[in-house]
């Protein structure tokens, strides 16, 4: 793509490609930082594909190679093929049901020589293709429910199967196209439906059960004395606050033990928990565990990651040690930084200035996707950079919340920095296929 | 097209914005207000290693080192690298079998981890270091660490030197935790008395370890590191050869020798019997050695010199001559007329070993005849001084004189655990005879008896007063810290200051009783302490000692004691010497004392000196009743050990027919019973037959 070919670079946004290399190459450098020993040659062990620096460097250049590719192809190809590949990601998920290989806990991968194939990481990009082309159907009126629950299917029944892979938190990542529905004219009643259920279930982690109840019904009681006179006027509403009150007593009553207990797996209670300094009450070796056992494994157990992560980060300090002087990521002590806690690294080595460089670079894509995403005239480009942006904006905030103990920690990758192939090309081409139909931003593409 | 949801997109630009604002406030928070978590990160990360300094070096009074430093060899194992070893031929050459090896592997695991190392196998034999490093390429995952070790090249002066060991926890605790785990402590002798001076400054190293704890580097390049200050040296008074020569005569001995130097307060020598090599204490067996030695009912460890308490007996009796002269009771001339023994007090005792008429006519023949009668004699002349109101203010006048003496007083040598022996106060006599009591209760003080108690290092340190004409300086050990400092004059100033206790004396009472002791050697009762050339001024001492054991009181051969300073004019040395249960003062005490004066004196040792020692060198006094003693401790504490673990290994050595074959001293009439707990019938059948065995054997 550095070739200035006249026909492929008309209409590409480089800005885009810019952020992209500047963050690819951070992230480079700070695999670097995480994974280089003391005394390797350091170009010879570049080219050897044998350190994961070295791995992530030849990535990189398959991404290039991949992202170039992506340019030379013309717009009309992605709506076109959406459908097929929505099917091709189906199959491939599917098919990693018996063909699985058991690595650190996950049943998502399957593995192809010496290369791990994560299906459920580059579903997310047929995901985008097929809402984009579903959305963009003319026949297709989203202000119907039966197109909304159609929508949501299509992104539902991939991240259900991520679900039985174990990837919870690639699911989770799935539920971020939510975003693009909404800005397609969901109903704004549902995300804040969302949102109110998400406020129930941290209020019941953080209040007692009977507390919380009788502060719901004292809640509901007061809006019923505020809202008299219009309830004298329409009975309806009163009837709807009572249903909210059974229904906000019941969630709160029956249905979050009943996600902490049967849905959620314990370790993903236990983080859930962690994260606002609770022991997990559905734990039942909680029970037997005194008081002082069960600090003991609170430091050492889950959260030990987010403490470690807390710590090089908060090491930091406003300039950092230097990349290659900092000591809790160069030394392993926080587990997993190379990657989904690569933002360590960053953090202990460049300091608040660092974070915030690389927050400014993301903060940046994102309102460019937004602004790319609006001046689209074909409803397909749109809602494809909406969920470009989406998946985006779920892995950074999620990502770099975790690592700094604002989020539980579920396993995704920060875009771009993170070690690991699929993820980098998944990413790489997502982002590039934006910058290919944006080019054709004054063409209709169906 | 649909553009009717366009101003959803600004509620979308808004949750982003939000969201970043949220993460960069909490990196804020973290990065730039909460201090703690580089502290934190300090803590995980950066190893404070210690860097030990070396001990400073112990040198005799000619500038050799009786206490050095050398280096030994600990054997690590990291056991993640050690892959593909022969193990057989690593158990060859360590002399270990297959079975420990695995044991030593498994315990290093459990205890450090795979990653790290840990010892394998402490402080290796010299053979054994020179053959692992012949053989190391072979074992990856082993390798050697130093260790510094104390050493003491002449094998002697244990009990002044001492030993460090490891610091206990009450160590830490006392030193405010300026001692940590693991550090080296001066534990008894001159090592514990001047460990600061000795141990030096330790130095850190910032060191950056991983999340396994394993050392990656130096922290900063060293640029918080602090060396290491190296001990600071000591220069004694001690003469090594002399030394060696007090501890060759006094092996298999049990008791004391001290010798100082009266013009310095120096102790050139400081023996106490039964001795020890010290360089058993350190080094690969010191562990094994030390708790062998600690149940030694001879008690090795103990420095008899300083804390063994001796009736003084008749080398008591200079300093009652001298008291007597000072209180004016007795003339240098006074005479008494002993028939053998002393009748004034009703029960004719003590009693005289000269019966002749005229051996004690006067001060001088009293003390080279040693006469009992006399001594007792003036002893109730002096607590009965008219000048005082009773015989209670008369004792208290005397006791402050043996206090002057530095007797029932600690003298405060540089050592720890210095005896303050003992001359008991008016309150011990008032309780034990209801109040009411005379100078015959307390008769036999008058022979360096009764509530008398002295250490040979307040015995040799009176003899410096004496031959000092009344004054002393107190016994020390270390002449010069090497490198002086300000602080150091906490330890060195009161080694310098004459005590002037007893100048007030005159001369002429010290001339009379020097003249008497001088009597002694050459017609008394020592003339086998005399050197030629040399006037020698002494004075034996023989005391009657018991002990009780298995319920009887049981009475052991005599102390065998020896005072003396030489020469007579301008006296160089003073010794003290005790010999426990050995016979007459004259036989044992009086030639290795005679020994060392012409050790020290001439340099060399006589022809006859030469046969002496080589005959007390030769003699075992080590009291016979320590056998029978050695073995009801030993039972006793093998019988407990199976009361509590049920574990017979060590109590079957004394239950088992005929196994004991300890020749028993005494034959107690009846064994006493060990006491015991009576809940544990099983733990009584194994005792009473033990005691059957016991009875049995007890009767020829």
């Amino acid at each position: 793509m550095r070739h200035h070919n006249a026909a492929i670079s008309k209409g590409i946004d480089w800005s885009l490609i810019w952020i992209y290399l500047a963050l690819v190459l951070i992230g480079l450098a700070a695999i670097i930082a995480a994974t280089y020993q003391e005394g390797d040659a350091f170009f010879q062990s570049l080219l050897a594909f044998k350190t994961d620096y070295s791995k992530q460097f030849y990535f990189l250049l398959i991404a290039f190679i991949v992202g170039f590719f992506i340019l030379l192809t013309d717009s009309k190809f992605y709506p076109a093929t959406a459908n097929f590949w929505y099917v091709v990601g189906i199959v491939l998920l599917l098919l990693v049901f018996p063909f699985h290989s058991r690595i650190k806990g996950t049943e998502s991968i399957i593995r192809i020589g010496a290369f791990n194939f994560q299906p459920a990481e580059f579903c997310k990009l047929f995901v985008a293709l097929a809402l984009a082309k579903y959305l963009s159907r003319p026949e297709t009126n989203f202000n119907l429910p039966r197109a909304q629950l159609i929508a949501a299917l299509v992104v539902l029944v991939p991240a259900a199967m991520a679900i039985l892979q174990s990837e919870t938190g690639l699911a989770l990542v799935y539920f971020s196209f939510f975003m693009v529905m909404y800005r397609e004219g969901l109903p704004a009643v549902i995300p804040a439906l969302a949102i109110s259920f998400a406020l129930l279930i941290i209020a019941s982690i953080l209040i007692p059960p009977n507390l919380l109840a009788l502060l719901l019904t004292v809640a509901v009681l007061l809006l019923i004395w505020f809202s008299r006179r219009q309830i004298r006027r329409r009975r309806q509403i009163l009837t709807t606050l009572l249903f909210l009150w059974v229904i906000a007593v019941g969630i709160q009553r029956f249905a979050v033990p009943f996600i902490f207990e049967k849905l959620l797996q314990r370790h993903q209670v236990e983080r859930i928990y962690n994260l606002f300094g609770k022991d997990n009450p559905y734990d039942p070796m909680q029970r037997v565990l005194s008081e002082t056992e069960a600090k003991k494994k609170k430091e050492s157990g889950s959260s030990y990651n987010v403490r470690q992560s807390k710590i090089a980060i908060g090491s930091g300090g406003f300039f950092g040690k230097g990349l290659l002087s900092a000591t809790q990521t160069r030394y392993d002590f926080v587990p997993e930084q190379r990657t989904d806690f690569i933002f360590c690294t960053v953090g202990e080595g460049f300091g608040f200035a660092g974070s915030m460089l690389l927050l400014g670079l993301y903060l940046a894509l994102l309102l460019k996707m937004i602004s790319i995403a609006e001046r689209q005239r074909s409803v397909f480009s749109r809602v494809y950079a909406y969920g470009v942006f989406s998946v985006f904006f779920f892995h950074v905030v999620v990502n770099v919340a975790m690592t700094i103990g604002l989020a539980p920690v579920i396993g995704i990758p920060l875009p771009f920095i993170s070690y690991g192939g699929t993820s980098l090309l998944t990413f790489t081409m997502l982002l590039f296929v934006l910058i290919r139909v944006d080019a054709d931003r004054q063409m209709v593409l169906r | 097209m649909a553009a009717y949801n366009q101003s959803r997109s600004n509620s979308i630009r808004l949750v982003v914005i939000i969201s970043f604002l949220v993460i960069v406030l909490q990196l804020v928070y973290l990065q730039l207000v909460d201090r703690r978590y580089k502290q934190l990160a300090m803590d995980n990360a950066v190893y404070a290693k210690v860097i030990y300094p070396e001990r400073g070096i112990i040198y005799d009074r000619k500038g050799r080192a009786i206490l050095n430093n050398t280096i030994i060899y600990d054997l690590l194992v990291t056991p993640a690298e050690v892959k593909g070893i022969d193990t057989l031929d690593f158990c060859r050459l360590m002399n270990i079998d297959t079975a420990d090896f695995k044991r030593r592997i498994i315990e290093a695991i459990v205890k450090n981890t795979r990653v790290r190392p840990s010892v394998f196998k402490p402080m290796l034999t010299q053979e054994l270091q020179a053959r692992f490093e012949e053989n190391s390429w072979k074992f990856p995952g082993f390798n050697l660490v130093e260790r510094p070790l104390r050493i003491y090249p002449f094998n002697a002066a244990a009990h002044i030197l001492g030993y460090v060991r490891e610091a206990d926890k009450r160590d830490i605790e006392r030193s405010d935790n300026f001692y940590r785990q693991g550090d080296y402590i001066g534990k008894t002798g001159l090592e514990a008395f001047y460990e600061p001076v000795l141990m030096g400054q330790r130095g850190v190293q910032y060191m950056i370890k991983d999340n396994k704890n394993r050392i990656v580097g130096t922290y900063e390049n060293g640029a918080y590191d602090t060396s290491a200050i190296a001990g600071r040296s000591l220069h004694t008074y001690i003469d090594i050869e002399l030394q060696q020569l007090a501890e060759k005569l006094m092996s298999n001995k049990v008791g004391g020798i001290v010798a100082i130097d009266p013009r310095t307060g120096g102790i050139l020598s400081m023996v106490s019997g039964p001795n020890y090599n010290p360089n058993d204490l350190s080094g690969s067996e010191g562990s094994k050695n030390f708790s062998r030695m600690q149940l030694d009912v001879s008690g090795p460890m103990l420095n008899r010199a300083i804390a063994g308490k001796y009736e003084p007996g008749s080398t008591y009796k200079p300093l009652g001559a001298l008291i007597a002269l000072n209180e004016k009771v007795i003339s240098p001339s006074y005479g008494y007329p002993c028939g053998g023994r002393y009748t004034l007090c009703g029960h004719g005792k003590p009693e005289c070993t000269h019966a002749g008429g005229g051996h004690a006519a006067n001060v001088r023949l009293a003390i080279a005849n040693s006469c009992n009668a006399y001594f007792a004699h003036i002893y109730r002349l002096t607590v009965d001084n008219p000048k005082y109101k009773n015989v209670y203010d008369g004792y208290l006048h005397w006791k402050q004189y043996m206090n002057a003496f530095g007797l029932g007083v600690r003298l405060g040598v540089d050592l720890p655990s210095e005896s303050a022996g003992g001359i008991a106060d008016t309150v011990v006599y008032n309780k034990e005879n209801a109040g009411r009591w005379t100078s015959c209760t307390n008769l036999t003080l008058g022979i360096g008896q009764d509530k008398m108690q002295a250490t040979p290092l307040q015995m040799a340190n009176a003899m410096c007063i004496i031959a000092n004409k009344g004054y002393y300086y107190t016994p020390h050990f270390v002449e010069r810290i090497e490198d002086e400092q300000v602080y150091d004059t906490a330890y060195k100033n009161r080694y310098k200051i004459r005590h002037n206790v007893l100048t007030y004396i005159p001369a002429a009472a010290f001339n009379d009783v020097i003249e008497g002791m001088n009597d002694v050697v050459k017609v008394g009762t020592a003339r086998g302490a005399q050197i030629e050339g040399i006037e020698v001024c002494a004075k034996t001492g023989t005391a009657e000692n018991y002990t009780v054991l298995d319920g009887r009181r049981i009475k052991l051969p005599d102390n065998s004691m020896f005072v003396c300073f030489a020469p007579k004019e301008n006296p160089k040395i003073a010794i003290a010497v005790f010999v426990q249960n050995a016979g007459f003062g004259a036989t044992w005490a009086a030639p290795i004392a005679r020994m060392m004066m012409e050790k020290y004196l001439n340099d060399s040792l006589s022809v006859r000196s030469k046969a002496d020692s080589a005959r007390i060198e030769a003699a075992n006094l080590m009291p016979a009743y320590f056998k029978r003693l050695q073995y009801r401790e030993d039972s006793i504490r093998a019988f407990k050990w199976f009361q509590t673990t049920r574990d017979s290994a060590y109590i079957d050595r004394y239950t088992r027919v005929g196994s004991a074959v300890t020749p028993l001293p005494v034959t107690p009439r009846s064994p006493r019973p060990i006491p015991t707990t009576k809940e544990k019938p099983a733990a009584m059948a194994v005792l009473s037959a033990r005691s059957a065995i016991v009875k049995k054997e007890m009767l020829p």
